[in-house]
Formats: C-alpha cells, structure tokens, sequence
C-alpha cells in the first residue's frame, strides 16, 4: 500500500522532492511562426522566470500551441529566437533541448510497460540501469503509480495513462515541462482531481518551470502564476493570474477570463489618490477602481457575476438596477440574467432571499468599488 | 355451444438461408478443388490406382529437385528480405519525411501492382540486358569489347526483378500502418531525447510488426510461386519449383513427376500461409 493511503496526503506529494530539477527560464525573443504567407504567431516576446507556472490560453487557432510547439522545437520560427536558461535553443533538435512533454491524448507507448515508458527517455539519454531504476520508482511513485509499473497503457483509465505520461516527463529532470491540453481528453471530476494533483506536484517541484497550453480558463486560472491570453496569433494580454483576473486590461481578457459584465460608463471624475473612479452609466454614478481614467473618457465597467449582490450592505455601496429576464438553479449556484438599460447582466449568486423575484420583475443590485475595474471601451473588442 | 378454439399447431418453417452455400460451394469444388485431387491423384497413385511410394522417394532425391527447391529458397528469401528492406526504407521516407510529390511518387509505386510481372523483367532487359542501356553505355564509354554487367541472367537477376514487383506489397499495409502511428507519440520520444534511429526502432517499427509480417508473408507466398519473371529472365541453371514443373508437364510430358513437384509446392505454400497466420495471430496482425 502506498505511503499516501496511510497519511492520507496526495499521491503526488510522496517522494517528489527526489525529483526535483533545476528549473530554467523561457525566453521568446520576438518569435514569429509561418506556415507559407500565413503568419499563425506574430513577434512574440515573453518571459517565463524559473520556477513558474506560465498558462498560456486562447480559443482554438490563436496561437498558443504554435508557441509551445516552438519551445519544443517541432516548429521551426520564421523569426526570433527561444532560450532556454542560458542556452539559445532556436536551432536545436527536440531531443537536445532538456525538456519533459506531456499531450492531450498521453501518448504513452503502447507496446511498452509502465515503467519501460517511464524510462524511455533516460534510456535515450544513455542513462546507467541504477539510475534509471531509481529514476523510474521515483517518478511513479510520485505520481501515485508505483503499483502499475508491469502494467500496459491499455489496462490504465485515462487519468492513470496521463499520470504514467507526466512520470515519464519528470523521470528525464526536465528543464522546462510543457503541458499541452494535457486534461483535455479527460471528464470533467477527473480532470478537476488531476488539477488539483498537478497544483501539488508543483508545490512540491517548486524549481520546475511549467508552460502550461489550455483553453480551459478553470485551469489557468487554478494552475497557473502568470498567464498570456492569445487570440489571433498575439498575446492580448500577459499577467500575474490574480491581477489579470481581477483587473482585466481589455474586454477579450475580461470575457474570456472567467464571466464579466461590462457596463458602459462615462467618467465623471478621474482616478483619485484612493485609486477610485467616478462614472456615470445613464443617470446612475458609480464608484469604481481605476487606473489612469480621466473626465470624460468612454470607459467599460468590469464586474464579475459573482461580486454581484441582491442585498445592499456596508461595502457593496453601488447600485443598478434591472429587470429579471431568467433565472437558472444549478445546485450550488443559481445564476440570474437581467437586463439593465439594454446590457445583459448576469449574477451568480450562492445565497438568495427565500421568495425568489418573478422574471420581469424590477430588481436592485449592489457591489463593491473594490471588486470593479475600468476597461478602455475600445481596447481589445 | 362450444367455446373450444381450434388451435392450429404453427407449420415447421423450412428455411432457405442455409442451401444458399450450396451453388458456390458446388462450383468452388468443381473449378478448384476436383483439379487439385486430380493432381494429388496423379501424384500419388500410378495409372492402376495403386499407391506409388517409390516414384515419390525418386523424385524427392533426384538432384533436379533440390536444385529447384533450393533456388526457390534461396531467390524467395532473398526477395522477400529485400522487399522488406526496400519497402521500409521508402514507406518511412514518405510517410515521415514529407517532401513535394511523396503522395504523387505513393501512388506512382502502388500503380506497380496492377502491371504485368513480365514488364518489369522487359524493362531490365532493356536496361540490365547484354544489348541494355547501361552496357551498351559502358563498352562505349570505356570501349570495352564484351558487355560488363550481367548480374540479369543470374539468380540475382532473378531476386532484383522480384524486388522491384514485390515492394509495393510491402509498402502498402506499411504506409497504412504508418499513418495510424500517432504523431504525438514520436514527438514525445523525441522531447524525451530519442534520436530518430531510437524512434524508428522503439517507437515505429513496433507499430508496424504486423504490417511487416503481413506484407512479408504475401510477399514470400507470392515469390515461392513466381513463374513470369523467372521465365522471362531465362537465366540459365535458374530452375524453381513452377518453372520445373512447367518443364515437366509442358516440355517433357511427365505428368506425374510434375504432380509431385506441385504437391510440394503447394504443401510449401500452405505451410508459409499456416506459418503467416499464426505469427499474425499472435502479434496482433
């Protein structure tokens, strides 16, 4: 029986320390990739520092694969350079690069064992057999497979395959991992538990830097440090997690960063010394964050759903008000959509009064200036 | 009055379904199987029915034989072999090592299957031949009095010409199973730190045991019974099991000595083909 059935702690946090590596930073120097006239990622430069959960994100075509598979070296730039640590590794094969992949349908071997999987790259690396022996013990065990190694990929569940295939990326001490959609192809309670795992494993490899490639914001946002929203082949934005969350600098980011509404405002009075923004949507001012806004300016104002309250208190001092046009319970959250002077509003709320409002209905709603932010009304709509 | 019902036992059906067998099957017998005991019958019993031990024994021994069983051998295993090296040379070129033209050059190879065994051998007569191109070339070039090269009309004239037939038969099931082999699996032992060499033997070839072994099989069933190209090349001493057999039965009128002859080939035959199915039963193919 494994060491985590006894303490009950996450597979993934037993024997991990032995396999930490030296992690390296990223670097993208204006790196451009064409297939032919059609550029799919236009000059790029990005740092991922060592030791960093870097999430790059996007709808499907705007370039963040691309920008792995460059980091990986089966896309060759049209222009720029990748380090990796000191090494500049543009023209470098994959297999001189140092680094661990892990994809989206695991790619495991499938004539191979577990464990002959797990040493496949520290065989290729020209490894001795004790090294590799202890290696491969160590990788399994931290991921909580120790006790498949003589299995075949096709005796595993799709979340121990990609458990197997994220051994297998570690046994080698990459420099950097990259995680290409690697919970895609999993239903949605694994794929939450191997979030989760993933969130540990790195706690516990603190020095191994991560390019984390998803479409999935709940993992980005669960995962990752810093994230990069791509969209057409450019990074739209670029951020620590939280602040991106929290702050949106543009409307894609804000949309497509978890649930926003944007109301739009005109500034009634400018930033002040407290960081707080006058504006004015119809006849109603609102107090808001704000960055640089001035009197006058067309502005968006961001406020998440679930920042939206039913009940006024002490620091949700902003109010609007709209007409209920649905609601929807969903178990531990009901969302509610109304309409506010034309802007669909949506309030996610865990708590409700107990005589629910009537669609059509006339309903106040408050919110905090803290948990608002000011969006340029033309920056990235 | 009687509330009695009349209930009518159901009439047995007779299902047609199973005789549908019977018309192929009849004709299967006629066309294929009643020739081929005539032949076991010719081989086996002398013209009085009696059971004919001694001629067998005879001709199992008899030097012209084992010289056609050998040169069967050794021309079927050595264009089998090459097949394979051929065609996973160029089944690995064109499926991973994408250039202009490979599907065009795919189809090009695939279109050597549907020719004539026979036009390949004209065409290396013309090339290879004592007369061919390449000598003709050379006595010129070099003004040499007698032609240089003349591999053709030898056993490995013979290997050659089936090489180039039969490579398509390899490559074919290959490139199918090439392009089942999952891209992100060679990406991933590349990351890993394979070199392409690693891959190919690790990663790819494993995938393609059965297409190998299917492909290899038909390619030795199908060598083991050449006839064309080993008559139409007419290298001299170069007898195999068909060729001797036509010899007999054709040239030499002797019918049962080339019944014999072609129960062992078939015995061969069927003994590779028993030999490819449990190899592909077990590996999967």
């Amino acid at each position: 029986m494994s060491a985590a059935a006894f303490t009950g702690a996450s597979v993934m946090d037993i024997d991990a320390a032995k396999i930490r590596g030296v992690g390296s930073n990223v670097h993208f120097d204006k790196v451009s990739v064409a297939y032919g006239a059609h550029v799919v990622l236009h000059p790029l430069t990005l740092d991922i520092a060592p030791g960093e959960i870097l999430a790059m994100i996007g709808p499907s075509g705007s370039g963040k694969t691309t920008a792995l598979r460059a980091v990986a070296g089966f896309v060759r730039p049209a222009s720029g350079r990748i380090r990796i640590g000191a090494t500049d590794v543009t023209d470098l094969p994959p297999y001189e690069r140092g680094l661990g992949m892990v994809v989206q349908n695991y790619a495991l071997f499938p004539h191979m064992r577990v464990e002959d999987n797990v040493a496949f790259g520290l065989r290729a690396q020209g490894a001795d057999k004790a090294l590799i022996g202890e290696r491969v013990k160590d990788a399994l065990a931290t991921v909580g497979m120790a006790t498949f190694a003589r299995r075949y990929p096709r005796e595993l569940s799709g979340g121990q395959q990609q458990r197997v295939a994220i051994a297998r990326a570690l046994a080698v001490r990459p420099r950097v991992l990259l995680l290409d959609e690697p919970l895609s192809a999993l239903d949605a309670q694994i794929r939450r538990n191997m979030v989760e795992e993933i969130a540990r494993l790195h706690r516990s490899l603190p020095g191994l830097t991560i390019l984390y490639v998803t479409h999935d914001q709940t993992e980005a946002l669960t995962l990752a440090d810093k994230i990069a929203i791509m969209r057409d082949g450019r990074v739209c934005s670029h951020g620590p997690t939280t602040e991106l969350y929290r702050r949106p600098p543009n409307r894609f980011t804000a949309e497509f960063l978890g649930r926003a509404n944007l109301l739009p405002v005109t500034i009634a009075e400018g930033v002040g010394s407290k960081g707080f923004a006058t504006a004015r949507h119809g006849d109603v001012i609102l107090t808001s964050a704000g960055r640089d806004e001035k009197a006058g300016d067309k502005s968006l104002l961001c406020i998440r759903p679930q920042h939206l309250s039913l009940t006024a208190d002490s620091e949700h001092t902003n109010r609007i008000v709209g007409t209920l046009r649905e609601v929807h319970w969903q178990g531990e959250l009901t969302h509610l959509v109304l309409d506010v002077d034309g802007t669909p509003v949506r309030v996610s709320a865990t708590k409700l009064p107990m005589a629910l409002p009537e669609p059509g209905v006339k309903v106040p709603l408050y919110f905090a200036p803290a948990d608002t932010s000011l969006l340029p009304e033309d920056a990235g709509v | 009055m009687s509330d009695a019902i009349a209930i009518r036992a159901p009439m047995a059906k007779v299902s047609l379904g199973k005789f549908w067998i019977v018309p192929p099957a009849a004709l299967l017998a006629l066309l294929f199987f009643y020739p081929l005991a005539l032949i076991a019958r010719q081989a086996f019993l002398d013209d009085s029915g009696v059971a004919n031990a001694a001629e067998i024994i005879r001709v199992l021994h008899s030097r012209f034989f084992l010289n056609a069983l050998i040169n069967t051998v050794t021309i079927s295993v050595s264009a089998t072999a090459g097949c394979l090296i051929v065609g996973l040379v160029l089944a690995l070129i064109l499926a991973f090592v994408p250039f202009p033209g490979s599907g065009f050059i795919a189809r090009l190879i695939d279109t050597f299957m549907a020719l004539p065994t026979f036009l390949v051998t004209l065409a290396f007569t013309f090339l290879y031949g004592s007369a061919g191109m390449l000598n003709a070339g050379l006595m010129e070039t070099f003004s040499l009095p007698l032609p240089p090269v003349d591999f053709l009309y030898s056993t490995w004239g013979v290997v050659l010409a089936e090489v180039t037939v039969y490579t398509p038969f390899i490559l074919r099931p290959l490139l199918a199973a090439f392009s089942l082999v999952d891209r992100g699996q060679i990406e991933a032992a590349s990351v890993l730190g394979a070199r392409p060499f690693r891959i190919v033997r690790q990663v790819i070839l494993p995938a393609a045991i059965p297409a190998l072994i299917a492909g290899g099989s038909l390619c030795l069933l199908l060598t083991v019974n050449e006839f064309g190209i080993v008559l139409f090349i007419g290298a001299k001493g170069v007898i195999t099991l068909p060729l001797l057999i036509y010899g007999k039965a054709i040239q030499e009128s002797a019918y049962q000595i080339a019944c014999i002859i072609a129960v062992i080939n078939i015995a061969l035959s069927l003994g590779l083909f028993g030999l490819y199915r449990f190899a592909a039963g077990r590996l999967g193919a």
